[in-house]
């Protein structure tokens, strides 16, 4: 167990000395009134360095990362974050500029998302974007935003919108926020979005669709075309949730697939860091008729220099305090130059590879929901081993900690019970996908020999099962 | 072959024959033909580590960096190199989202002693995880508010908070039937007569910032006293460096805390990523948006942490969720939570201290040269805004040309009432050197 920052402090510790300062220093008293100071010292831990870096270090080692091991979670794209990203994004002409400096003194940051921009459209099919959001939820929002915008443009009350059963649940909560009425489409026998019942609902209301291609269970949604005619014949716009677009790099793209909006994560696809939750970055790329619609600024290019424009009468305004999570646009863009298009390309072909590989292993020791040819990812059902043996997914994914893996997404996508969702991504060895296989192996021997280890399990990691609900019922949420 | 693709041909053939498919082409079948790129991407070829790492080093080299007095929620404050340090360990940075608790206490451990360190500052009884910046936190403390009090569909807002807090409240009620309406001001503060007559049933409450936009404290007590009476919501955003000194949300009695943490051990990076505050009390809990961390005991009654009540949370709620939020800058709060633990008590009122002092001795200075004045009479924090006798934009300028940046100038963000006024960031990191060569500056140009 570790101590608290708040149980190590001792009184008088320091951690840093400020630099000498020849400025007469006021005293507090003598310029405010006392009714705007504060009336007692806020107890924040005095520490020293080495306690500092003590602490943080024993936490850390407690963490699991891309850099450790396999960390197979659906629909979050671990890859590998290469080493390069972390350095160029550290450089000081990055680090330390202000977000209203002088156009003239920020040319290589606008001109970085300017062909972030240029390449993340060619990438997509798309014409033009916005890299302001600071994550693929923020992004569906801007996203959704756009859309409503597009509307008020034509005067139109369109109010309706479709989400399949199986995507992301940002994407409901997105259109909810934005002001949509969400009306979920049910996913047909085989896992993709049923063109009948897209049908029942087109109509003077219907706004349009959101839908992750390939979708969460890994399937290619091979009636986009029809499904984007019959959205579009009826007045309405769709969306392209961008979590799975590792899966298609270079193959298809969501403009060749009549998407209006998309959105991508610099975070998955593009390879920077997750960094325990986040930053991410979640840019919108729009087609056409889109475009006047987007956020404040734009980056554009004239005369020869990049300058952030707010000429946009149409746009939906600002969707950031300044322009979104830069040091990841930065990392993003360098992987774009490592990889080009080659590179880009063996991405989603090796990705698909390592998902199908595992799968064709894999389904031989857990039940597949829909067993076939699949993308960057699949999903397993628990469902069997549950009901036969009384062991949970969650119990299985516990076992996975024991053998220094981390578990796939559990529980997801809803409309798979007991569901295993496994992202191996490119980065991945073989022998890697094997040492997963084997471990799978050892857990269904375990299930069939010994299920109380399961339901035990996690065994040697640095704390035993959490009791959530003890968390829940009796919130503790600071020292 | 490709370093972060091991596959060798011979491992690609034995896996596809395994997969019983003979190209990997193949494996793309699912996808109608008439659809398929056939193409090439229109993307250049690959790069070497070597080649890349200069093209990006030319490029930021393109950027200038200059001695710095630009603030306006971003400012130029030391970073011990500790933080940089713990930031960067891959532990930290490689994971994802704390869903597996038993391999993730790191981050949760963090983050609960972030809550608990944000909770210290602001008063409050109950901090999330995070938010991407403070500006986009006031969206979720209005929705916070609006949920919170029956019937409203109004948000006052102070004419003095952040121009570009005000423009992302405005873009995220757009098209619905929400409206954000502006408290105006009266010599740098809330015009406490135009509250009184703005506060209807429809309002849920009231977002006012201090320090706020102009750099300026605002007293809030009568502020305050008027929203309980008519039970309304009173949002607090501050800056957290100014929290040490003046008085927080608890201490003005304010319901939610908002703000963005870049002071806190964040670079300045253009901007971002940064990260937001929110703090409530208590009985806004349920309501907060976003990721929250609970501490709880294991299997042998072992103190640990895991992300709780998400009962709240899209992923269970989908279209009945308030906020689409999913995510936390989490890397961003523990470099804040790095930098509180390093700095500590002392440290974080040392350095509130000296960027008053600055402040204070660079308008003095300023004001003895005849430069000009003050724009209102008011206690002021770390920044303020100045009017220059001259073309504020040409004073700029030749500061600039000497490597200064001296300011940033409020009319074109703020309208016409600020011809030729200069809104001024003093931290720590600057010297009276600095500060007295910017005045012999526009000394020489009077």
């Amino acid at each position: 167990m570790t101590k608290l920052l708040s149980e190590i402090s001792k009184n008088q510790r320091v951690g840093y000395i400020l630099p000498k300062t020849d400025i007469p220093q006021l005293s507090i008293e003598s310029i405010y009134h006392k009714n705007i100071l504060a009336e007692s010292d806020r107890q924040i831990p005095e520490l020293s360095e080495v306690d500092v870096i003590r602490h943080f270090t024993e936490l850390s080692k407690k963490n699991f990362g891309v850099d450790l091991g396999f960390y197979p979670l659906g629909s979050c794209t671990m890859k590998y974050n290469p080493k390069i990203n972390e350095e160029t994004a550290k450089f000081d002409g990055f680090l330390n500029i202000h977000p209203l400096q002088d156009e003239s003194t920020i040319q290589g940051i606008l001109e970085l998302q300017y062909k972030l921009l240029k390449s993340l459209s060619e990438i997509t099919g798309m014409k033009w974007g916005t890299l302001q959001p600071f994550a693929g939820a923020h992004g569906e929002f801007v996203g959704m935003k756009l859309f409503k915008a597009y509307f008020n443009a034509k005067g139109e009350k369109r109010t309706k919108l479709l989400v399949p059963d199986s995507a992301h649940g940002t994407n409901p909560a997105s259109a909810h926020i934005a002001g949509f009425e969400v009306v979920e489409i049910k996913s047909d026998e085989n896992g993709l979005v049923s063109i009948d019942e897209v049908k029942k609902h087109v109509g003077s209301d219907l706004a349009g669709l959101m839908l992750t291609n390939p979708n969460t269970l890994g399937l290619f949604e091979k009636n986009i075309i029809e499904i984007a005619k019959i959205v579009h014949d009826a007045g309405g716009l769709l969306y392209y949730d961008g979590a799975n677009f590792n899966a298609i790099l270079g193959k298809v793209r969501p403009g060749d697939m009549n998407f209006d909006v998309v959105h991508l994560n610099l975070h998955k696809t593009f390879s920077t860091p997750h960094g325990g939750g986040g930053p991410g970055s979640g840019p919108i790329m729009v087609n056409e008729k889109l475009i006047p619609f987007l956020p404040v600024p734009d980056i554009v290019f004239e005369n020869n220099s990049y300058m952030l424009s707010y000429n946009k009468p149409q746009s939906i305004g600002r969707v950031s305090g300044f322009y979104g999570n830069i040091a990841v646009m930065v990392r993003a863009y360098t992987y774009i130059l490592t990889m080009g298009q080659k590179g880009l390309n063996e991405v989603s072909e090796k990705a698909v590879l390592n998902a199908n590989y595992l799968r064709v292993k894999l389904s031989k020791l857990i039940k597949i929901a829909y067993d076939t040819i699949c993308k960057h990812e699949f999903v397993l059902t628990g469902k069997e081993i549950k009901e036969k043996y009384g062991v949970s997914t969650l119990d299985i994914a516990k076992r996975m900690l024991d053998y220094g893996v981390h578990p796939p997404t559990i529980y997801f996508p809803l409309i798979v019970p007991e569901a295993l969702m496994i992202e191996p991504t490119e980065t991945e060895s073989k022998e890697t996908l094997d040492y997963f296989v084997s471990i799978i192996e050892s857990i269904i021997k375990d299930i069939n020999e010994n299920p109380e280890i399961l339901h035990n399990a996690p065994n040697n990691t640095p704390i035993k099962r959490l009791d959530e609900v003890k968390a829940a019922k009796e919130p503790k949420l600071k020292w | 072959m490709h370093p972060y693709i091991p596959h060798t041909s011979e491992e690609v053939k034995s896996m596809l024959s395994d997969i019983g498919v003979s190209s990997i082409d193949e494996l793309f079948a699912d996808i109608p033909e008439s659809i398929k790129l056939k193409r090439h991407l229109n993307i250049h070829d690959p790069m070497s580590e070597f080649e890349v790492y200069k093209e990006l080093k030319s490029l930021s080299e393109k950027n200038k960096t200059a001695v710095s007095f630009l603030g306006a929620g971003c400012y130029d404050h030391i970073i011990p190199v500790a933080v940089q340090h713990i930031i960067s360990r891959s532990e930290f940075y490689t994971s994802y989202t704390p869903y597996q608790a038993e391999i993730s206490q790191g981050t949760l451990q963090s983050i609960f002693e972030f809550q608990s360190l944000i909770c210290e500052l602001t008063g409050l009884d109950v901090s999330n995880a995070s938010l991407y910046d403070g500006h986009t936190a006031a969206s979720e403390a209005s929705v916070m508010a609006l949920n919170s009090v029956k019937k409203s569909d109004t948000i006052l807002i102070s004419e003095y908070l952040h121009p570009f807090t005000k423009q992302v409240l405005k873009t995220y009620f757009l098209g619905l039937d929400i409206f954000v309406v502006e408290v105006k001001g009266k010599d740098g503060k809330i015009d406490i007569d135009d509250l009184k007559s703005k506060i209807s049933e429809n309002v849920a409450g009231l977002i006012v910032q201090t320090p706020n936009f102009l750099g300026i404290l605002e007293d809030l007590s009568e502020i305050s006293k008027i929203l309980k009476e008519n039970k309304k919501v009173l949002i607090v955003s501050a800056n957290p460096l100014s929290l040490s000194i003046f008085k927080n949300s608890k201490e003005w009695n304010a319901d939610i805390a908002i703000g963005d943490l870049q002071p806190f051990g964040i670079p300045q990076y253009f901007g971002g990523p940064s990260a937001g505050y929110i703090a409530a009390k208590e009985d806004y809990l349920r309501k907060m948006p976003g990721r929250i961390v609970g501490q709880t005991i294991d299997k042998e009654g072992k103190r640990g942490f895991v992300l709780t009540l998400q009962a709240r949370e899209q992923h269970i709620k989908r279209e009945r969720a308030t906020s689409n939020i999913c995510s936390n800058q989490a890397l961003m709060a523990l470099a804040s939570t790095v930098y509180i633990s390093i700095m500590g008590k002392s440290g974080l009122k040392e350095i509130a201290k000296r960027s008053i002092s600055a402040s204070h001795y660079f308008e003095s200075e300023l004001t003895k040269i005849k430069a000009g004045k003050i724009l209102h009479d008011q206690p002021y924090f770390n920044e303020f805004t100045f009017v220059f006798n001259k073309d504020a934009k040409s004073v700029l300028s030749e500061l600039k040309k000497q490597g200064i940046f001296g300011g940033i100038l409020l009319e074109p963000i703020l309208g016409e009432k600020y011809k030729n006024a200069v809104l001024i960031a003093t931290t720590e990191k600057r010297t009276k050197e600095e500060i007295d060569q910017y005045v012999k500056i526009v000394g020489g140009i009077l």
